[in-house]
């Protein structure tokens, strides 16, 4: 701070290019809730304000329908790879077994190969096997993809974890069920749902996977703004987004602060 | 084999971790390690008239990637990529310093507002930038009105739009690993740096970027790799005349039918894969910087 004008300069200039940076990723947000307000139906102009496309929105079924089948989907997937993801970082950090490092790999098999070749090797063997495309074909795929981000941060939580308390806990008495249910879930929580929350938004936001694994009676949200690009999407779809969005802001704003004020106590 | 069930080791810890490594063990070789094989197999068939895939052994599906409209998407892929790579380096880099230079609560909500958007849906994100780049839209309005061209400039549907929308749709994935390791760096080095005489630009160039090296490296493999394979950019910014190696993949499933080329294609695609990250462990590169999202 010797040199109080340059500190300026480089202030000015960062705040600068934070705020292009910010522009370049909400601009788009602005234009879809803009646009979910415009009278056009073919949304190439902004002609005139109206929420009529708000009330359009709940008429439209597929539309809903589509939403609906969204949520279903990542609550499902999200419960399997929660569960799954969960016990395998649990036994990860406690063991040392033969076949460890192949699970590890194959663990980060879908974080690193494009979601597309995982798409079609599963589209592959679902015809293989003659499981069907639909939602359960598509919950599979889902829970899939889903299984790794768990394990990774619930491991993340484990790995500050004193496991002198579990073995406190067998000196008295408490048996291996009890020790898991009482005490080794209860501190590994905030693990499983942050990892529970990711699951949750990649498989509502996932195009790539859906496109391939999914037939025409489980579409899903992405699946359906794909489908209405070509005859141009109409307000309602913007809508709709813009409620998404809306929500998905708030629950994410509040549970961030939750975790910067328990973190930032957690200091003091 | 008597023995092995007697030992007090099988109670304790054999029961216990079956349990809980069976599930996924069965997940994942049955949903990712054979799904895989398949596809590695499938790539050496050929099909029939009907689109059935016959099971001979044929390198044909090798062959055709050397057709020249192939070779021409793979080149086009690979510019969008390496591209798409070079911009969202040049835009997290510094965006991932001010992050690191800044206040704790600064920093915090810099990170939730640089998250946010792509925790909601990408497609509808994306398909808003024709509103903002097409012939009418508020970008070419507002150039004319600047002054800076006479009449609307063509942006939407060219190679600019694709890379465009690949940094919009990766840019996070850039800017976390990068901000980690510019986080991390000791500020002493860079002032005994200063110290000792050098400038801004020497510092940087021998101390910064030497050291926050692996967090660009963790980067460039997320953006880059998902970028060669980002199907749904291309066709909404490139409207089909901007073709990555992940339309011609999606074609073969999805529309001509040919699953053996298609197979044939993605195993190319793990290839490159592979090689990047190997290429990322090889040099000290740690996995788990990879899956941090």
């Amino acid at each position: 701070m010797k040199n109080k004008k340059k500190f300026n300069l480089e202030t000015l200039s960062a705040r600068f290019f934070s705020a292009f940076v910010y522009v370049f990723l909400y601009a788009p947000i602005l234009i879809v809730i803009l646009f979910s307000f415009n009278t056009s139906r073919r949304n190439i102009t902004f002609e005139g304000f109206t929420v009529s496309w708000y009330g359009e929105m709940v008429r439209n079924s597929g539309l809903l329908e589509s939403f609906v089948n969204t949520l279903v989907v990542a609550s499902c997937s999200t419960a399997i790879a929660v569960v799954i993801g969960t016990l395998t970082a649990i036994a990860m950090f406690r063991y040392k077994f033969k076949g460890k490092g192949v699970i590890d790999s194959l663990l980060y098999i879908p974080v690193v190969i494009p979601e597309i070749v995982l798409g079609i090797s599963l589209l592959a063997s679902f015809a293989i096997a003659s499981v069907p495309l639909g939602r359960i074909s598509l919950v599979i795929a889902h829970a899939t993809f889903s299984i790794p981000f768990v394990v990774f941060t619930v491991r993340a939580r484990l790995s500050g974890y004193d496991r002198s308390i579990e073995e406190a806990a067998m000196d008295l008495g408490a048996n291996r069920i009890q020790v898991l249910t009482g005490i080794t879930i209860p501190i590994i929580f905030p693990g499983i749902v942050s990892g529970a929350v990711l699951a949750f938004t990649l498989s509502i936001d996932d195009f790539i996977i859906s496109f391939f694994t999914t037939g025409a009676s489980s579409i899903t949200f992405p699946l359906k703004v794909m489908e209405s690009v070509r005859s141009g999407i109409r307000p309602d779809v913007y809508a709709l987004s813009s409620i998404i969005m809306l929500a998905t802001f708030i629950i994410v704003i509040i549970s961030q602060s939750a975790a910067y004020r328990s973190k930032k106590s957690g200091k003091d | 084999m008597v023995s092995f069930f007697k030992n007090p080791n099988f109670r304790k810890k054999t029961v216990p971790l079956f349990a809980m490594i069976s599930p996924v063990t069965a997940w994942l070789f049955l949903l990712i390690a054979v799904p895989l094989i398949y596809i590695l197999i499938i790539s050496f068939c050929s099909t029939n008239e009907s689109h059935n895939i016959v099971f001979d052994f044929t390198l044909r599906n090798y062959a055709r990637l050397f057709d020249s409209t192939i070779l021409g998407i793979y080149t086009n892929s690979l510019i969008v990529a390496v591209l798409t790579t070079v911009v969202c380096v040049l835009i997290a880099y510094p965006f991932g310093y001010i992050m690191a230079s800044t206040t704790p609560f600064r920093k915090a909500l810099m990170m939730i507002f640089l998250m946010l958007p792509f925790w909601t849906n990408s497609l509808i994100r994306l398909y808003s930038w024709r509103v903002l780049l097409g012939r009418n839209g508020y970008v070419n309005d507002f150039l004319i009105y600047i002054g800076l061209i006479d009449a609307p400039i063509e942006m939407m549907f060219t190679r600019g739009a694709v890379i465009l929308g690949m940094v919009y749709t990766l840019l996070p994935f850039m800017v976390l690993p990068i901000h980690t390791v510019i986080d991390k760096l000791d500020n002493s080095l860079i002032e005994a740096s200063k110290d000792l005489g050098a400038g801004f630009w020497k510092t940087f160039r021998y101390i910064t970027l030497p050291l926050t090296a692996p967090g660009i490296f963790a980067g460039s493999i997320m953006v880059f790799i998902p970028s060669l394979g980002f199907f749904f950019v291309s066709d909404l910014m490139g409207g089909g005349n901007n073709q990555i190696i992940g339309n011609v993949i999606s074609r073969q499933f999805k529309e001509a039918y040919n699953w053996p080329f298609g197979a044939a294609l993605s195993i190319m695609l793990i290839a490159i894969t592979l090689i990047c990250v190997k290429l990322y462990t090889k040099s000290g590169g740690k996995l788990d910087e990879l899956g941090t999202v």
